[in-house]
């Protein structure tokens, strides 16, 4: 870090946008920057692309989460610039985003051998919904055509007995469920075409009025104002759905964080228009894409294929690149306090208008007067108030949980697990066939919402229990060795590494933050905050116009997926 | 593949396709060229080949396709490479024209043709239809081409079952799948292929299954047809034989006095020209009967001893019961004289006196009341039939907020009431109820229901001894001075749309079915001994409705007042052709046109048709919209016998 590479100088000095991270959102921005014609700049210190939305092998993982887990020293006195003629300088620091690190291996030789064929996301566990936006925005931005996606095979519910229950998510799924009753398929089935239609009524009435007759005929009972309004729960109690199909609903399929019975403790109740919106994205998700069954998709080689993905549309329209390269200070004039460039590690100032920080940046804390116009302006730099925090965990396991799929989802609702679990917490398994780990080894992502790091670990370990003890889990021939061997539920852990990761939460100024990996699922919620923080930079500027080039042409209305 | 709307034409497209019907003519008069000169060059193929790739449905080319591969295959048939690079070529340009359009009969047909010509290269087609299944699959000609191959290729049932099972699992609104699967399951259990030998078990799996179905999505249709097959499947050996074939001396023993057999003619009883009716007739003679003596002969009849009685569903009956009856000979009483003393009956309320229980004829009543087929092999219904019955039953109960959960728990009962003892309809009460339901949240169907409606509440009415007493009465004309009527059963005022239970309604001579919503009479013709009739006040449309009344020879009086006759010009309640030109009701017509001319009569000749073989001597149209001057004259000439014509007699004319 204190020497860093020499690179030639940047030519030109004078950017429209200089973004520094290249993390998803950061470079969503610079496609889209550079899609409408800015000029941009785009920077990130580590020497690959992706920052905290990156997929890495082990040993990329274990030293990035070390290095960004601890403190930097104060860097040294030769990168401390406090002056110079026409700028007063801010200097410019990481921070650390990643707290309690805790990297275990239990097999050093296995692993050794394939250190290197891992790519591990540090955002996990995360899929795209079929029809969310990232894949509009993907197919809009013309990045589709440098990320190849496969279908997750099923999801499931997950209870204290290590027993995954299947989501019965689609007609199919319910008619092929097993353990429902009847009465439970035929009332959630009523509710998905309660919903359904409501969203018909609703989408009808966005419309011209070109189809008066279908409008009448597609019309529904409906759902009232006044139900949109209470919590899905209620809604849901009204309608008559037993507790078990309620479950499935908020934590399976509108995948919501927080305990929605409990209204006291419950941070984030849902109420029921965004239930429904959440169960329509689920549905309209689920036969979207010829060849995925089920509502999810997830990049192979990683999720941290999305990043650069939208890199390389960024470099096709003209954006530059300069990797390994830090960001050593901000550069604000001296009169009027606003931004005007920044220092790069190399010594070389570039200038622009505006700059988006990936949110580990931050200013060292000034111990100058802390009133002073830029801290004051630019608080959100020095001190990032984190509200919640989200624990994730990363196991490498030689065998299928499942023995049938290896590509699926398991969700653990509130309480579930113990009795004082407030969070749902998500688990991922990801097999070789998606090019995350070599071909026999599975990679299993846990998170969790949190508050502090002692819950997060205490929701981890619960959830990885469950799961590394449940019955499927060890095929029959290997149990009677392998448990008298190893004994207990790291019989088929090969490696795993635990973590809590702040939620900061993206600003826009003329210097703008980025949001860090959220605790959701997909990653609608980050896109979204990159749309916004991108609308505020250039307001009269279309979010990916729609290119007209050929080159786009034959790939932009599908995506591909491999079967 | 389903549910995409039909575009209107932009005017791009149309120019485009005039173009292509340009090109298209020009490329098919040089192929019908082709075909008349008998050219089989492979120039001439191709050009054919370009024509079915664009229009797979012209079935000329096809048929010249036809002629020039056996051309082409009697003059290679030494080369085995030749024969197969035809057969290949003509199986590639199917498929071509199957993907321009997978629903064109001529290709699949040729595609058949090619196959049932040499089989070879066959594994590739259960490829191909993967392929097509997957793009549509609920495309019924794939299915039907399946079974075709599958045939071919002498593939299990259990193995296409399975396949089934797979497209049902992804999709359960696939009807198509369901519809193969009721073709496979028929087939397996009558093979007695090993694991579906025991029907229950079959039978209970499926349902287990299309409940499943059913519960996840109670508007989906495809699920309701496998249900209403496999409760076919379930009471079809109990339900009442609707229309049958095969009644004949050999199929239905009858012995009388010392006969057995002699001299019956089996008639079926059928307004139209086929061989199954639900009713059939005979009659015995006994030609050395003492008429004074009242000796009883006793009669006994057994049926189902030997097959041969079919239904119209191709159910085999074959369930031996017999029944035992006496007959005793009476002279026929010549009261009703020729012309004179012909009196009029008038249907009115206070001519009806309800019959005492204790008088002879109730006691008649009863007896025919119980009259009917006894079991004497299985004295109730299989306990797995009503197991299963019961079981659905229980289920459905839950799905009755929905209509056609109400429908089948309705049809539910009605089987289950069919398969316990006869005569006990415990559930009559609820069906009725929930047709009543079905009839106000269903409009669009709501003549179905009220039909059932009916037929079940006539049952209510026949099931026992005291309902049907109830029912009976004594006519007793105060005005006239006979005595001589038969019993009259009245079903005035039931509000009936369709009627029923004409097994116990044979004995029947006198018949009230005014003041009700009938359309139809159809199964009345069973009534062989029926004299009087009134039809007044129902919502008959037309005479062609009345044909079963072509049957009753000894029908006198005919009460058709205030119905709908002729108050529409076409006959929407017709299903079969009514032109006078087009089927049997013409040809007699034609012969009997001189007969009745004079009148101008081509407006009645529906009329003509059914009154011509009947002897009314009553007869009452008041009230009806055909009714006018016109008519009274056409009904004066074709029945010579009236003497009362809308209550006035004749003869004062």
């Amino acid at each position: 870090m204190n020497e860093p590479p020499l690179y030639p100088p940047i030519d030109p000095t004078t950017f429209d946008l200089i973004v520094v991270g290249t993390g998803l959102p950061e470079s969503v921005i610079a496609a889209a920057a550079s899609a409408s014609g800015k000029s941009v700049l785009h920077i990130d210190q580590n020497n690959f692309y992706g920052s905290h939305f990156a997929s890495l092998t082990i040993p990329q993982l274990t030293s990035f989460l070390n290095a960004n887990s601890t403190s930097l020293p104060p860097p040294s006195s030769s990168n401390t610039v406090t002056s110079s003629d026409d700028f007063s300088v801010e200097n410019l620091t990481t921070r650390p985003l990643y707290s309690d690190v805790e990297i275990s291996s239990f097999s050093n030789q296995l692993l050794e051998e394939n250190s290197n064929k891992f790519y591990l996301d540090l955002s996990g566990p995360r899929v795209l919904f079929c029809a969310d936006r990232s894949i509009d925005f993907l197919i809009k931005s013309g990045a589709s055509q440098y990320v190849e996606f496969k279908s997750i095979d099923a999801s499931f519910l997950g209870d204290e007995n290590g027993k995954l229950w299947n989501v019965p998510d689609s007609r199919a799924a319910i008619f092929k469920d097993k353990s429902l009753s009847l009465m439970e398929k035929n009332r959630l089935m009523r509710f998905f075409k309660l919903v359904q239609g409501q969203l018909a009524a609703s989408s009808g009435g966005d419309r011209v009025n070109e189809n008066k007759e279908e409008e009448q005929e597609s019309e529904s009972p409906g759902i009232s104002e006044e139900d949109l309004e209470r919590p899905f729960v209620e809604f849901m109690t009204k309608m008559k759905l037993p507790s078990k199909i309620k479950s499935i609903i908020l934590y399976a399929i509108a995948m919501a964080d927080f305990d929605q019975d409990n209204k006291e403790e419950c941070k984030d109740l849902l109420k029921t228009k965004d239930g429904i919106a959440r169960l329509a994205l689920y549905q309209s998700s689920v036969g979207r894409l010829t060849n995925a069954l089920g509502a999810f998709i997830y990049p192979i080689y990683g999720q941290g294929e999305m990043p650069p993905a939208f890199c390389r549309r960024a470099a096709v329209k003209g954006c530059v690149y300069v990797l390994r390269m830090q960001v050593i200070a901000l550069l604000m004039d001296k009169s009027s306090g606003m931004y005007k460039g920044i220092r790069l590690a190399s010594g070389q100032d570039i200038f622009s208008q505006k700059l988006v920080l990936n949110p580990s940046l931050t200013v060292l804390s000034a111990s100058s007067s802390p009133l002073d116009s830029f801290h004051e302006r630019f608080h959100f730099l020095c001190l990032r108030d984190v509200k919640q925090k989200v624990a994730r965990g990363i196991c490498i396991i030689r065998s299928s949980l499942k023995p049938d799929v290896s590509n699926f989802l398991v969700v653990y609702p509130p309480r579930s697990l113990y009795p004082e679990q407030i969070t749902s917490i998500r688990a991922l398994q990801l097999g070789g066939n998606l090019a995350v780990c070599p071909p026999g080894m599975f990679v299993l992502y846990v998170s969790a919402l949190c508050d502090d790091a002692h819950e997060g670990k205490k929701l981890l370990n619960a959830a990885m229990n469950a799961l590394l003890t449940c019955p499927d889990s060890v095929n029959p021939e290997s149990i009677s060795t392998d448990q008298i061997e190893n004994s207990g539920p790291k019989s088929t852990l090969l490696w795993r590494a635990l973590y809590i990761q702040e939620l900061t939460m993206g600003h826009f100024d003329s210097i703008s933050s980025t949001p860090m990996p959220s605790g959701n699922l997909d990653h609608n919620d980050i896109l979204d905050s990159a749309m916004k923080l991108y609308q505020k930079m250039y307001p009269n500027e279309e979010f990916f116009p729609d290119t007209t080039s050929p080159e786009n042409c034959e790939q932009d209305d599908e995506l591909s997926l491999e079967t | 593949m389903h549910g995409r709307p039909r575009k209107a034409p932009v005017p791009e497209d149309e120019a485009a396709s005039a173009a292509k019907a340009e090109k298209l003519r020009a490329l098919q008069s040089q192929v019908l060229s082709n075909h008349r000169h008998k050219i089989y060059t492979e120039e001439a193929l191709e050009l054919s080949t370009r024509l079915v790739e664009i229009n797979p449905e012209c079935y000329t080319a096809w048929n010249y396709r036809k002629l020039a591969f056996e051309h082409n295959l009697t003059r290679s048939d030494s080369n085995p490479n030749s024969v197969k690079s035809i057969l290949e070529e003509e199986l590639r340009v199917v498929e071509i024209a199957l993907r321009q359009n997978f629903k064109s009969y001529s290709a699949w047909h040729h595609r058949k043709w090619v196959l049932s010509k040499r089989h070879s290269s066959i594994e590739k087609e259960l490829w191909l239809l993967e392929k097509f299944q997957s793009a549509d699959p609920r495309n019924f000609h794939a299915w039907s081409y399946r079974r075709f191959i599958a045939a071919l290729m002498d593939r299990s049932d259990v193995d296409e079952l399975e396949y089934t099972q797979n497209l049902i699992d992804k999709n359960i609104s696939n009807y198509s799948a369901w519809h193969n699967r009721s073709v496979l399951l028929s087939n397996l259990m009558k093979k007695n292929v090993e694991g579906f030998t025991e029907k229950d078990e079959v039978l209970t799996k499926e349902y287990e299954l299309v409940r499943e179905a059913l519960f996840t999505d109670e508007d989906d249709q495809s699920g309701w047809f496998y249900h209403l097959w496999l409760l076919d499947q379930t009471v079809k050996a109990k339900s009442p034989l609707l229309a049958v074939e095969g009644v004949n001396s050999s199929t239905v023993n009858v012995e009388y006095g010392s006969n057995l057999n002699q001299g019956l003619v089996w008639k079926p009883l059928s307004t139209y020209k086929s061989r199954a009716a639900q009713a059939w007739i005979t009659q015995l003679s006994f030609p050395n009967a003492d008429l004074h003596s009242l000796e009883a002969y006793p009669v006994e009849i057994t049926v189902g001893h030997c097959q041969g009685i079919i239904s119209s569903s191709g159910f085999h009956y074959s369930q031996s019961s017999h029944f035992v009856f006496t007959v005793r000979v009476q002279p026929v009483k010549k009261e009703l004289k020729e012309g004179s003393g012909v009196e009029k009956i008038s249907w009115t309320d206070e001519n009806f006196y309800l019959c005492e229980p204790h008088f002879v004829e109730s006691n008649l009543v009863a007896w025919f009341h119980q009259l009917c087929l006894k079991n004497e092999h299985e004295p109730v219904a299989n306990a797995w039939q009503v197991k299963i019955i019961e079981e659905e039953m229980k289920h459905f109960c839950m799905l009755s907020d929905c209509k056609i959960g109400k429908l089948t728990l309705a049809r539910l009962l009605t089987a289950y009431d069919a398969l316990m003892s006869s005569g006990k309809l415990v559930h009559s009460q609820e069906i009725l109820g929930l047709y009543i339901d079905l009839m106000k949240l269903d409009p669009p169907h709501y003549q179905y229901y009220k039909n059932e409606h009916s037929v079940v509440l006539l049952q209510q009415v026949m099931s026992s001894r005291e309902s049907l007493l109830s029912r009976c009465f004594h006519y007793r004309d105060l005005t006239s001075s006979s005595r001589g009527y038969p019993m009259c059963l009245r079903l005035n005022k039931l509000s009936l749309s369709r009627i029923g239970s004409f097994a116990k309604l044979l004995w029947v001579q006198m018949l009230d079915l005014s003041h009700n919503e009938l359309q139809s009479i159809e199964g009345l013709e069973a009534l062989q001994l029926l004299i009087h009739l009134s039809l007044s006040e129902n919502k008959l449309s037309s005479f062609t409705a009345l044909e079963p009344l072509r049957q009753l020879k000894s029908l006198k009086s005919l009460d058709i007042s205030y119905n709908e006759i002729g108050a529409r010009s076409i006959d929407t309640t017709r299903y079969l052709c009514s032109s006078p030109l087009s089927n049997s009701i013409g040809n007699e017509w034609e012969q009997d046109r001189i007969l009745v001319d004079g009148v101008s009569m081509t407006n009645y000749w529906e009329a003509f048709f059914v009154l011509k073989g009947l002897n009314l001597t009553q007869l009452d149209v008041v009230g009806n919209a055909i009714a006018d001057e016109n008519f009274t004259l056409f009904l004066v000439r074709v029945l010579p016998t009236l003497k009362w014509l809308d209550g006035v007699q004749l003869n004062l004319f």
